[in-house]
């Protein structure tokens, strides 16, 4: 089972890792484009929320073509050939954690890439593995 | 599905005509062009939707019914070479972010009520149409074979070919195109498939079956557009199928004015149905059968031919049942993507146990409320494996479950009362229960003999036959003789409501719940008291729930789920589902690039049925004196009814009508009841005309036409003999 995990207590709020991830999949840097969001702390003694995909493949069985499929390595992926855009696996997400945006046909979501954990300064991030 | 079978099935073909056409892309919601093939002399063409089509008639029902109007004359019958089925699709059909996009909405001179029918169905058809190219199909002429259809969006071709050796019924035909249409497995859902089956030959109740395919069940499944016998036509025109083959479906193939506002709207509906459903109306559990019950319990389910409003053996079919012991896969399942309702259920596996597919495991589609309600209470059958059985039959064999049912309860109750006798129905105990008698029917419709036969004719035939042939009483049969315009009434008991007997009543294509289900505001709240209330709810709903119709929508995502912000509305418009209009108003917006205010909702659906009631005027029917409804539908014809709710009738003799019950005889109160009952429906349909724009006869007003912007001439010329 491989899946991002995050301390948000070292979480910074910088961005730099939906920049990231934004990047490598859509050639931009906009977080609204990110596999993963954070969401700032409205007082100094919260810590940043950072919503993530906990690869629990609930969103696979909500999908009406099939198109979401859980690997070996436990990581949930869309096939984008197959998507039909309906944003249903975006509203039973638990954790928020699929994400679309208007420009884009298919929802989007976090492979556990690991390209935000290389790019977090403070360690916020990580993959784990079991 | 044996390769060597689709082989055998595709040798025996014949091309009669292959035409082609451009491929191209559909212009926020339109393609602006519709599809004709005359099957007569297998002409195909391409005709404009011109900007005033658009203004006048929106979509979907709208152009069905101006396409139908141009094709026929006043005197066209329903199995005139002229008269056409028509498939529409409406500018929303085929987005896939909002629940309930994806219906097709037919129309057609119906062979039970020779005026105009509509029905709307799921299933991919119609979102493969329009992604086809096409705005609208309209089939003309009759083909002098057995012909299948194929349209072909992925290279832009249409095929008439003539098909001897298919199958005729559904569940076989379905499968079996396609297999043969689809490139491979993963194609198959590329693929829909408009059928009936070998009852449409016999039957005016024919209806169509609109399929697609179900993934995880790796099956061809099927929708219905039930009501009015367009299945009939269909094989009236010898055609077996009509066949689309799609590309793959992507969410922006409307190409859509403005997404941010279409995603706006599905999410937040999908959120509020992830959220409520299973605390509301479990659709996604248990689909339309979770009103089996409360109907039951609210004195509302239409029992043994509508006399009663439920039974203490209705438990046997509540959705539980069904749920636990037949539905199978337990996971949402809709007829068109992005609809998160999902009320599309089915049972697999299903062994049946009578007809010429006994002992074979098949897919049960359902059961529907209506399918439930009809087979099982209306005919006082409860019994879960009968109402499967029953289901799939009418599904395969193309039978309108709501018109078999309640046809077949009025056989029953005729044969109870010794109206009918086992020697008339060829040895056949047509009574109350008895399940076996109903099966047995329901094959001699498919084969088109006995007694079957005369029931599959529908109740405004039967009741002449009846009269004429075996004497029975002209009064008691037009009491108790559930249809009105000649389409048998759906599965609700409208007895004590009065503004759901008008809600029936006052329909353009007859008693179908889908223009206004008013019972619970009227009978059960009590929040529409007056004339004027209830005229306006009877303005409001049927212009409200057409709107769907020209769009391509299924009503169910309206109010079958109820918004938090329901609770910040008074009574009256919280019957609205304000959150959900607004969702409407932004999706349309989103589709066409047209902001649309409720108000401008209500006046394109106006429009459309204004045409429609004048299209009836125009075919001999649409005036007051057949808006008139059965008693049965008003209230107590017989005694057992009436002492069946007794204490209510007793009630309402002292309090409303102001004459004391003590001392008279049941038949007496019964007099009483039914001269004060046709009274109330008489005012009220004064009131619901005028509120609606019409005369007392029922004839929209031609300053009603112009405040619309209906007063086109060809209109005018029907109703200005008629002001």
């Amino acid at each position: 089972m491989r899946v991002l995990a995050k301390i948000e207590e070292n979480c910074v709020a910088c961005h730099s890792c939906e920049e990231a991830c934004s990047n490598l999949y859509f050639k931009e840097k906009n977080p609204l484009k990110a596999a993963l969001r954070i969401i700032e702390a409205q007082n100094d003694t919260d810590p940043h929320h950072i919503v993530t995909c906990t690869q629990c493949g609930q969103c696979i069985n909500a999908c009406p073509t099939l198109a979401i499929s859980q690997a070996k390595n436990g990581v949930v992926r869309i096939n984008k050939k197959m998507c039909v855009g309906c944003l249903i696996c975006v509203s039973v997400c638990p954790e928020n954690a699929m994400f679309f945006h208007d420009d884009e046909q298919e929802p989007f979501k976090c492979v556990a890439c690991g390209v935000c954990v290389k790019n977090c300064p403070t360690e916020a991030l990580y993959i784990k593995t079991d | 599905m044996e390769n060597e079978t689709i082989q055998k099935l595709k040798e025996a073909r014949t091309l009669l005509a292959e035409w082609t056409y451009e491929l191209q892309t559909i212009n926020r919601g339109y393609c602006n062009r519709t599809l004709y093939i005359n099957i007569s002399d297998n002409q195909i063409e391409s005709k404009p939707v011109t900007p005033e089509m658009k203004e006048k008639f929106v979509g979907g029902r709208g152009f069905g019914l101006y396409l139908l109007w141009n094709a026929v004359k006043s005197t066209t019958k329903w199995n005139d070479p002229e008269n056409e089925i028509v498939i529409g699709t409406g500018p929303i059909c085929g987005i896939t972010q909002y629940p309930g996009s994806g219906k097709s909405l037919l129309v057609s001179i119906s062979p039970l009520t020779d005026i105009v029918i509509d029905s709307n169905v799921g299933g991919y058809f119609g979102p493969y149409l329009k992604f086809s190219g096409w705005d609208a199909l309209e089939i003309q002429g009759k083909a002098a074979n057995d012909i299948i259809i194929f349209i072909d969006g992925t290279t832009g071709k249409v095929r008439i070919e003539q098909a001897p050796l298919e199958p005729i019924d559904t569940h076989l035909l379905a499968e079996q195109l396609t297999e043969m249409y689809a490139d491979d497995e993963k194609d198959k859902r590329n693929i829909s498939v408009v059928s009936t089956g070998r009852a449409a030959n016999h039957v005016r109740m024919g209806m169509l079956n609109f399929s697609f395919y179900d993934p995880r069940r790796k099956k061809t499944r099927v929708k219905q557009a039930g009501r009015g016998g367009i299945g009939r036509v269909f094989r009236d025109k010898k055609i077996k199928a009509i066949v689309i083959k799609n590309k793959e479906t992507k969410g922006n193939l409307n190409n859509p004015a403005n997404k941010t506002l279409i995603n706006k709207a599905g999410l937040r509906l999908h959120r509020e149905i992830q959220q409520l459903d299973n605390k509301q109306n479990r659709m996604r559990q248990v689909g339309t059968a979770n009103i089996i019950e409360i109907m039951d319990q609210y004195d509302l389910l239409p029992t043994h031919n509508f006399k009663f409003g439920g039974h203490p053996d209705a438990k046997k079919i509540y959705s539980n049942v069904f749920r636990d012991n037949y539905l199978t896969q337990g996971l949402p399942d809709g007829c068109w993507y992005g609809c998160s309702m999902a009320c599309s259920k089915a049972a697999d596996n299903f062994e049946l146990k009578t007809g010429p597919y006994a002992g074979q495991k098949v897919t049960v589609d359902g059961p529907e409320y209506e399918n439930a309600a009809g087979l099982g209470a209306n005919l006082g059958c409860f019994d879960p494996q009968f109402v499967l059985e029953a289901n799939f039959y009418c599904d395969t064999y193309g039978i309108d479950i709501i018109s078999f049912a309640t046809s077949t309860a009025f056989a029953m109750e005729c044969y109870e009362k010794g109206i009918l006798n086992s020697e008339i129905t060829g040895g056949i105990e047509l009574k109350f229960g008895n399940s076996a008698a109903v099966l047995q029917i329901l094959h001699q419709m498919a084969r088109g003999e006995g007694f079957g036969v005369i029931i599959g004719q529908g109740i405004h035939r039967m009741k002449k036959i009846f009269i004429e042939k075996y004497g029975a009483d002209h009064n008691f049969v037009n009491d108790i003789g559930m249809e009105q315009k000649g389409l048998e009434y759906s599965e609700y008991q409208s007895k004590e409501s009065l503004a759901q007997q008008g809600g029936y009543g006052f329909t353009n294509k007859g008693p179908q719940h889908d223009e206004a289900w008013l019972i619970f505001m009227d009978q059960v709240n009590n929040q529409i008291p007056t004339f004027e209330d209830k005229a306006e709810a009877l303005h409001y709903f049927p212009m409200f729930r057409t709107w769907f119709g020209l769009m391509g929508l299924c009503k169910l995502p309206w109010n079958d789920i109820t918004p938090a912000s329901n609770k910040n509305y008074p009574p009256s418009e919280a019957a609205k589902v304000p959150e959900h209009v607004e969702n409407y108003c932004w999706v349309y917006e989103g589709v066409t690039g047209e902001k649309l205010t409720p108000e401008k909702l209500i006046l394109q659906s106006e429009r459309v049925y204004n045409f429609q009631k004048i299209f009836n005027i125009r075919l001999g029917k649409g005036l007051r004196e057949h808006d008139a409804v059965p008693y049965r539908a008003m209230g107590p014809v017989t005694e057992e009814e009436y002492l069946s709710r007794e204490e209510r009738y007793d009630k309402q003799m002292k309090e409303l009508i102001g004459v004391d019950p003590t001392g008279k005889t049941v038949v007496e109160k019964i007099a009483i009841t039914r001269k004060y009952r046709m009274e109330q429906y008489e005012k009220l349909m004064d009131a619901v005309y005028q509120r609606r724009g019409w005369n007392k006869n029922g004839v929209p007003t031609i300053e009603h036409l112009k405040k619309i912007g209906m007063d086109l001439p060809e209109l005018i010329k029907v109703v200005k003999p008629l002001q």
